[in-house]
C-alpha cells in the first residue's frame, strides 16, 4: 500500500516536472515575445538559490546572517571580471583602463561561477572565525556591516581598474536559454537538500535547537557553524554570479542591503526551515512585484482618475499583502514543513470543509490561519 | 576513575566552586547534593569543559581533563545529561537519539535497540517530535541520547527536576539499571533522599565547599543532612 502511494507521488512529481519543462520550452520557443515572463522566472530561480542557501544557514543552523548581498557581490564580480569577452573589455573599462593582471584572462562560464562561489566561501571562512562567536542579532549586525564593506571596496576608486568603480561592469555574457538557469538552480538546490538530509544536516539542526545540549554531545560547535556558513556563502556566491549573468551589467549599487532584505523576505515568507518554502517564496515575491504593476498605472473610472493609482503605489499594496501574510501565516507559507503531494491533496480536500465552517460560523472566519 | 582535586571555578568574578576534592570510583554511583547555588552544576560543567576551571585538577584514569575542549572530553567517555533535559524539540525522538552518537561513525542500530530496550516508551514515540513528549519522557530521551555515546561516566544534572514522584522513581530505577550495566554515574540532585538511597558515595556541597561526605546510608542517617536536605527535624 505504502509503495503504491509512493509510486503515485513519484508519478505526480514526474508529471509536474514534465509540465514545467514543457512550459519552459514553450517560453523558450519565442524568447522575444515572452522576454518579460522569462526574465521574471529566471530572476525567481536565481533568488531561489540564494534564498535556500540563506535558509540553510538561518533555518537549519539557526545562524541569522545578513551578509547575502556581500557574498553575492563577490560571486557576481568574479563572474563578470572573468567572463566579459577580452575583445569587449576596452569598451567596458573605458574610463580608468583595465588592470594588466586580468586584462587577458577569460574563463569559461562554469569555471567562473565555481570560482565566484569558492571566493565567497573562502572569505566566509575568514570572517567566520571572529564573527561566528557572536549570536543572533549581533551576528546579523556584524555580517550586515561586512556586506557593506565589500560593497565599499568594490566601489572604491583604487580598484577602478578591476571593478570599474561606479561605472559598473557590462557586456557580461548572459544565459543561452532559460533551461540553463533552471538547470543550474536545480543543481545547486539539490546539492543543498542532500546536505540538509545528511548527518551534517542533523548536526546543524541540533545546533539550531540547543547549543549547550549539542555541545555536551561532544559536537564541535564552531566547526559546524563555520561549515554551514562557508557552504551557504558558496551557493550565495554562485547565486550572485548567476544574477550577474542574468542582468548582463552590474555595479556596486546592485548589491545594496535591500538585496539582502529581498532574500530575507523570501525566506521568511516561504517559511524559515523549509526549502520548498524558499523556492515558492522566491517565485511569489518576484512575480508578485511584477503583477502588481497594474497599480502603478493611472486608473480612470467613469472619467475620474482614481487618486492613489500612480507609480510607487504597487509597493504599498505589496507591503500590505506582506503584512497580511505574516499576520495570518506567522511561520511563513510552509512553516518548517516541506511540500508533499499528500499535503497538497489534504489541503484541497479540506477546502469544502473549511468553506462549510466559514458559512456556519461567519464570526470566527479568518481567525488563526494555518492549523 | 575520576579524581578531582582542589577544583576552583570562577563565574563572572565570583568563585562558585572554592576548591573541592572528591573521587568517583569505577562502576559506582556518586552523588553531589546541596542547595541552589552550592556549586553543583558548575562542578559538572567544568568537568565537561563547558565552563573553564580556574584551578585544581580533574584526572580521568591518569589523563588531566582540565583545559581540554568539550568534544575531546566527550570522546574520552564522559557525557553530561544537562539540567532541564535540553532535548532538541523540533527533531524527532530517533533523530535526538542518533545525534547522541555523533562522535562515532560505526553502525548505530544495535545501540538504538539497546536504548529502546531500556526505554520502551521512546520506541513507541520514535517519530514524534521531542518537544511534544511529556517531561518524564523528555528526561528519558535525554538519558537515552547521552547513552548513545557509550559513556564510561555519565553525569546527570538534576534528572528529577519538575517530574511527578512516580516518574522520578522510574528515572532512578533506570539510573540503577544503567549503573548495573557498567556505566559509572555522577549524579547531582536536590532530591537528596532519592539520590542518597541509590548512591554508593555522597558529598554535601555548601557554598562551593564540600561540608560532608560519606556513603549514601551514612549521609541519610546524618542529623545535619536530615535537617537541611531531607526536611526532617533534628532528633
Amino acid at each position: 500500500m505504502k509503495n503504491i502511494t509512493k509510486n503515485k507521488n513519484n508519478l505526480y512529481s514526474l508529471l509536474a516536472l514534465a509540465v514545467l519543462l514543457g512550459f519552459l520550452a514553450f517560453l523558450q520557443s519565442d524568447t522575444a515575445g515572452y522576454s518579460y515572463q522569462i526574465s521574471i522566472l529566471e530572476r525567481s530561480a536565481i533568488y531561489g538559490v540564494v534564498a535556500v542557501s540563506m535558509n540553510l544557514l538561518t533555518g537549519f543552523t539557526g545562524l541569522f546572517s545578513l551578509g547575502q548581498a556581500g557574498f553575492m557581490a563577490i560571486g557576481a564580480y568574479i563572474v563578470a571580471i572573468f567572463t566579459i569577452p577580452v575583445s569587449a573589455r576596452a569598451s567596458v573599462y573605458y574610463v580608468s583602463g583595465i588592470s594588466p593582471v586580468i586584462a587577458n584572462i577569460q574563463l569559461p562560464v562554469p569555471v567562473a561561477l565555481l570560482l565566484g562561489g569558492l571566493a565567497a566561501a573562502g572569505l566566509a571562512a575568514l570572517i567566520g572565525i571572529p564573527v561566528l562567536r557572536l549570536k543572533s542579532d549581533y551576528l546579523a549586525i556584524a555580517t550586515l556591516g561586512f556586506s557593506e564593506i565589500i560593497r565599499a571596496f568594490i566601489a572604491a576608486p583604487m580598484f577602478d581598474t578591476i571593478t570599474n568603480g561606479s561605472y559598473g561592469l557590462k557586456n557580461i555574457p548572459g544565459f543561452s536559454s532559460i533551461f540553463t538557469v533552471f538547470g543550474l538552480a536545480a543543481l545547486c538546490i539539490a546539492l543543498m537538500v542532500l546536505l540538509i538530509n545528511s548527518s551534517y544536516g542533523r548536526t546543524f539542526k541540533a545546533i539550531r535547537e540547543d547549543e549547550i545540549a549539542a555541545q555536551s554531545m561532544g559536537l564541535n560547535l564552531f566547526r559546524y557553524k563555520e561549515l554551514s556558513f562557508v557552504i551557504s556563502s558558496f551557493f550565495t556566491g554562485i547565486g550572485g554570479g548567476m544574477l550577474a549573468m542574468f542582468m548582463r551589467s552590474i555595479d556596486s549599487k546592485t548589491f545594496q542591503v535591500s538585496l539582502t532584505y529581498d532574500i530575507l523576505l523570501i525566506v521568511v515568507l516561504g517559511g524559515i526551515g523549509s526549502v520548498t518554502g524558499s523556492i515558492l517564496g522566491s517565485f511569489l515575491v518576484t512575480s508578485g512585484r511584477e503583477l502588481l504593476r497594474f497599480f502603478d498605472e493611472p486608473l480612470m473610472v467613469a472619467g475620474i482618475q482614481i487618486p492613489l493609482f500612480r507609480s510607487g503605489f504597487r509597493m504599498v499594496i505589496f507591503s500590505i499583502l506582506l503584512m497580511v501574510v505574516v499576520l495570518f501565516y506567522r511561520r511563513g507559507i510552509m512553516g518548517d514543513h516541506e511540500f508533499s503531494w499528500d499535503g497538497l491533496f489534504r489541503l484541497i480536500r479540506g477546502v469544502p470543509d473549511r468553506l462549510k465552517r466559514l458559512k456556519k460560523t461567519p464570526l470566527k472566519a479568518g481567525k488563526g490561519g494555518r492549523k | 576513575m575520576l579524581t578531582i582535586k582542589d577544583l576552583r571555578v570562577n563565574y563572572g568574578g565570583i568563585e562558585a566552586v572554592k576548591g573541592i576534592s572528591f573521587t568517583v570510583p569505577d562502576k559506582s554511583i556518586v552523588t553531589l547534593i546541596g542547595a541552589n547555588g552550592a556549586g553543583k552544576s558548575t562542578t559538572l560543567r567544568s568537568i565537561t569543559g563547558l565552563v573553564k576551571a580556574s584551578g585544581g585538577s580533574i584526572d580521568l584514569d591518569g589523563t588531566e581533563l582540565l583545559g581540554m575542549d568539550t568534544p575531546d572530553i566527550v570522546a574520552k567517555g564522559i557525557t553530561l545529561v544537562p539540567e532541564g533535559r535540553r532535548v532538541f524539540p523540533d527533531m524527532t525522538v530517533i533523530e535526538n537519539i542518533r545525534i547522541g552518537a555523533y562522535l562515532r561513525k560505526d553502525s548505530l542500530d544495535a545501540d538504538v535497540e539497546w536504548v529502546y530496550s531500556l526505554f520502551p516508551r521512546l520506541k513507541e514515540r520514535s517519530w514524534q517530535l521531542a518537544g511534544t513528549l511529556s517531561g518524564g519522557e523528555q528526561q528519558m530521551l535525554a538519558v537515552a541520547r547521552a547513552l548513545m555515546s557509550h559513556p564510561r561516566l555519565m553525569m546527570m544534572d538534576e534528572p528529577s527536576l519538575g517530574l511527578a514522584p512516580l516518574i522520578v522513581q522510574d528515572i532512578f530505577n533506570i539510573i540503577k539499571e544503567i549503573n548495573k550495566q557498567g556505566v559509572t554515574i555522577l549524579l547531582i540532585e536536590q532530591n537528596a533522599n532519592m539520590a542518597l538511597r541509590i548512591a554508593d558515595q555522597g558529598y554535601v556541597l555548601e557554598t562551593g565547599r564540600i561540608s560532608l561526605s560519606g556513603t549514601g546510608k551514612e549521609l541519610l542517617a546524618d542529623e545535619s543532612v536530615k535537617a537541611a536536605y531531607l526536611g526532617k527535624k533534628k532528633g
